[in-house]
């Protein structure tokens, strides 16, 4: 049972890590950024290369990466979704063709003599090695950092959103963005750089997670889907419903892998996102819209 | 309550979040009524029609349509029992021909299902309906593309919407507001008419004068409680209603 | 009194109505022109399998697998508003009824594919149903999770072969009859659904899509018609899915592929959205296009989605209302 608790925090933190990217962009743009789990994997990948193929620094090649995940994000409102403003099939559909393109390409072969990224040898080094026994359950290092960094990371956004000039002004337009703009708060702006965060986000998210695993392309949707999952249990765009949401998934799929076993925990996770819909489809911490939500 | 009664609202009270939009509305309406409902802005006359109507449930209180309790019922199905809104900002479905809009109504389970009898061609039928609010069909206007008609006619179109489904109660939200003088006079008759028919009419509306050219009662609302119910004339004396509107100190 | 009452009235029979605004047909040349464009489709489709050898007849197949997807998700984009990320949940669903049916009861494809069809159509129907009553994106969302979580349970719960599927399923009797069942199926489809969309049921469907408050409003329940429209789309999806587990005899996961997702949205955008015919002829570009490059690995996904893009930002129209003007009006340079 401590198993299941302790590993189902860690998890907790894991989905609150990968879906606040995604959380923060809907909230103040409404564009469901479906590039998000390519991002992700591309951050890892990006990292993988900068250590192993260009011999640099680890936290430096960290550094760059996620920097490219920023230019990334900025490059996509900025080239693709301003022209799709308004349109939402459009958005949806653009940021999916984003998404695969990033994804696919990572897995090509045998163009310009790239290999692609295929195969179980993609490995990032953990931070610290090693474990530590908490309440007799062994912990590696690696993942008490992804809870530390995870809640340091909450905080981090919390000061940002409710202290400085563009973090206000991002929750400004994400309440009411016509209201904003006549005060002045560019829209354009703000979605580009909250896409530019919300990108760097999900490497970041890479960077602290991937190390406990090996790096697919495939983990590109997985990585999706949950964020996807957590983001309408909690309710769409809204942060403090996705990190509480985070916890609730997390801890449901341990403790249901503890009783069950492992098989169970996808079918967990649809039947909590249906119930969701059916109950309260704004999501747990939706905000009170009923007129907008169901037709 | 009397036979006549068709709708009895009962302490029927709405809050967003601790706002309180509207506080413990109470009143009847008899058939063939004409009630309109007036206050200043954020009154809470809209989340009213909004409530009536089902697009909103309502924290507490009952809706008794017809001895039905209707408070929380999906709009789709309370439009079936006859009562029936219009919307403020209409947005028809503009790349359609006007009489291509009622096609939506008259589909409805009320008209396919309902006593009232097969109707046959429903293109003819909603050209009719047109007809009869006063799109001419010599000059072709139930044929132009609803969103190239002027507002006047939209607005005529949001009605005939409603009329599509031969409702007992229709819920016009500010018919008459962004029309000129000659449109509104020229609305006027359509809704006496509209009684003259049987339909009672629940009126939402800022422009006062020419509401009570129709309305034969009315309930003034501010910041959502009901200040005031009785005759039009009646009403505009007192002092409360004054003060709402001009903006002077409440009294009490 | 009752004979006060009544009063007889006269309406245009609605064919009169809306012919009014038609020319008359008067020579063959008119008729020719109307119907060239349609004629051509038709013909051309049903003559292509005479020209091919039989690779590109395979080709041809899987061309019409993709326009049958293609067109349900125009449909329910163009004409319901709701964008359907996951083309390969209605062929899973499809592939996987008539394969079990097939495998396990022992029905021939003819009797399967039918059966499956409205089989998994019902069950797509079902699990999307949650999704139906809410704006916004988490139709997209949830289609574009649910064929994931579908090989998911299959893999984790080890149903029908998991992993490595069942084999050895009836296939068609030739390759005429693989070619013709699908080819009249796109065709049945296509015509089918240009129907609806002109008939009430449609035009409620594109009026929920334009204003659901208002259609609410008129009495109308939105659930019900989108739960049609979703079905409908998910019949002719699962068809195509349960006839592609006939053609290679063959069930498994790959039936929930990313390509049956993408390619249709992709062969959309590129023949245009809304229209229904642009959708048929973008699938019958790429598939080819899509199986020259089955060497390269995931290069055809790539391809799909830069050409999407490209589609989506710089040519929104789609080749389908390009075509359609080029056809309809004149254009000429004058000088101002």
């Amino acid at each position: 049972m401590e198993t299941a608790l302790i590993y189902g925090a860690i998890n907790s933190v894991t989905f609150a890590l990968i879906a606040i990217g995604f959380s923060l962009v809907y909230g103040v743009s409404r564009v469901p950024n479906f590039a998000h789990g390519s991002i992700y994997v591309l951050v890892g990948f990006l990292t993988w290369s900068f250590v192993n193929d260009l011999h640099l620094n680890y936290g430096l090649s960290v550094l760059i990466a996620l920097g490219i995940a920023a230019v990334l994000g900025l490059g996509i409102y900025r080239f693709v979704l301003i022209r799709l403003r308004g349109m939402p099939t459009s958005e949806i559909i653009a940021s999916f063709a984003v998404g695969l393109i990033i994804l696919e390409g990572l897995r090509l072969q045998g163009i310009g003599g790239f290999k692609g990224f295929i195969g179980p040898n993609y490995v990032l080094k953990p931070f610290i090695e090693g474990k530590i026994e908490i309440l007799s359950v062994f912990v590696d290092y690696q993942r008490l950092i992804v809870v530390v960094s995870g809640v340091l990371l909450v905080l981090v956004l919390w000061s940002f959103t409710h202290h400085t000039r563009m973090g206000l002004s991002l929750r400004a337009i994400a309440q009411d963005e016509q209201a904003a703009m006549m005060l002045g708060i560019n829209s354009d702006r703000s979605a580009m750089i909250s896409l530019a965060i919300g990108s760097s986000l999900a490497g970041l998210a890479a960077v602290i997670i991937l190390p406990l695993g090996n790096i697919t392309a495939e983990a590109g949707y997985t990585v999706l889907v949950y964020a996807l999952a957590v983001c309408i249990i909690g309710g769409l765009g809204r942060w403090p419903g996705t990190i509480l949401a985070s916890f609730l998934v997390g801890f449901a799929m341990k403790i249901s892998t503890y009783y069950f076993g492992a098989v169970w925990e996808s079918v967990v996770l649809v039947g909590t996102i249906i119930l969701v819909l059916l109950v309260k489809p704004s999501g747990l911490m939706g905000k009170q819209k009923e007129l907008e939500e169901r037709v | 309550m009397t036979d006549d009664t068709l709708l009895d609202v009962r302490g029927v009270s709405k809050s967003f979040g601790g706002i309180k939009a509207v506080v413990n509305v109470t009143f009847t309406l008899n058939r063939g009524d004409v009630l309109g409902v007036i206050g200043p802005n954020g009154a809470g006359k809209t989340t009213l029609v909004n409530i009536l109507s089902g697009f909103l449930k309502p924290d507490t209180g009952r809706i008794l349509y017809k001895g039905k309790d209707i408070a929380g019922l999906a709009p789709n199905k309370i439009a079936n029992l006859g009562l029936v809104r219009t919307f403020q900002v209409m947005r028809p479905y503009h790349s359609l021909p006007a009489f291509k809009n009622l096609i939506v109504p008259l589909n409805s389970p009320r008209i396919k299902k309902g006593a009232i009898g097969k109707l046959g061609d429903l293109d003819s039928v909603a050209i009719d309906i047109l007809e009869e609010i006063g799109f001419e069909r010599d000059a072709r206007v139930p044929y132009k593309i609803a969103g190239s008609l002027p507002l006047g006619y939209q607005k005529r179109l949001e009605l005939a919407r409603c009329i599509a489904l031969r409702p007992e109660v229709i819920l016009c939200d500010e018919v008459f507001s962004g029309l000129s003088m000659s449109e509104i006079t020229s609305m006027v008759p359509l809704l006496e008419k509209l009684t003259m028919q049987g339909v009672t009419l629940i009126m939402v509306e800022h422009r006062l004068r020419e509401l009570f050219r129709v309305a034969n009662r009315a309930l003034v609302l501010n910041f959502g409680v009901m200040i005031a119910e009785g005759l039009p004339h009646e009403i505009m004396k007192m002092d409360e209603v004054k003060a709402a509107y001009i903006g002077g100190k409440r009294s009490g | 009194m009752a004979e006060l009452d009544r009063r007889k009235k006269r309406l245009d029979r609605s064919v009169k109505v809306r012919s009014e605004g038609l020319y008359a047909l008067s020579s063959y040349r008119e008729m020719a022109y109307v119907l060239a464009p349609r004629l051509l489709l038709i013909v051309g489709l049903l003559v292509t399998p005479l020209l091919l050898d039989l690779y590109w007849q395979r080709v041809l197949c899987a061309a019409g697998i993709f326009a049958m997807l293609a067109l349900g998700f125009d449909f329910l984009a163009g004409y319901v508003g709701l964008v359907c990320l996951g083309g390969a949940l209605f062929i899973g669903f499809g592939g996987y009824s008539a394969g079990l049916l097939n495998a396990y009861l022992g029905l021939p494809p003819f009797a399967s594919i039918p059966l499956a069809s409205i089989i998994g159509a019902c069950l797509s129907t079902v699990v999307l149903l949650p999704c139906l009553r809410l704006r916004g994106i988490y139709f997209a969302i949830v289609t574009f999770m649910l064929p994931l979580f579908a090989r998911n349970v299959i893999v984790a719960l080890e149903l029908f072969g998991s992993t490595e599927g069942i084999s050895g399923l009836d296939i068609l009797p030739n390759t005429w009859a693989e070619q013709y069942v699908i080819l009249a199926a796109v065709l049945v489809t296509l015509f089918g659904l240009r129907r609806l969309v002109n008939e009430d049921t449609g035009l409620i469907m594109m009026s929920i899509k334009d204003n659901d408050q208002a259609v609410l409003a008129s009495g109308i329940s939105i659930f019900r018609y989108r739960t049609l429209a979703v079905f409908i789309t998910a019949l002719f999806g699962c068809f195509a899915g349960a006839y592609l587990a006939h053609l290679y005899g063959w069930l498994g996961l790959s039936l929930f592929a990313m390509d049956f997702s993408i390619l249709p949205i992709a062969a959309t955008v590129m023949g245009g959205m809304g229209t229904l015919t642009g959708p048929v002829i973008g699938a019958l570009m790429l598939t080819p296009l899509s199986e020259a490059l089955r060497g390269f690995g995931q290069l055809r996904v790539v391809l799909y989605c830069v050409m999407l893009l490209l589609f989506i930002l710089y040519k929104p129209e789609g080749l389908m209302n390009y075509l359609e003007r080029k056809y309809h009006q004149f254009e000429r340079w004058e000088t101002v």
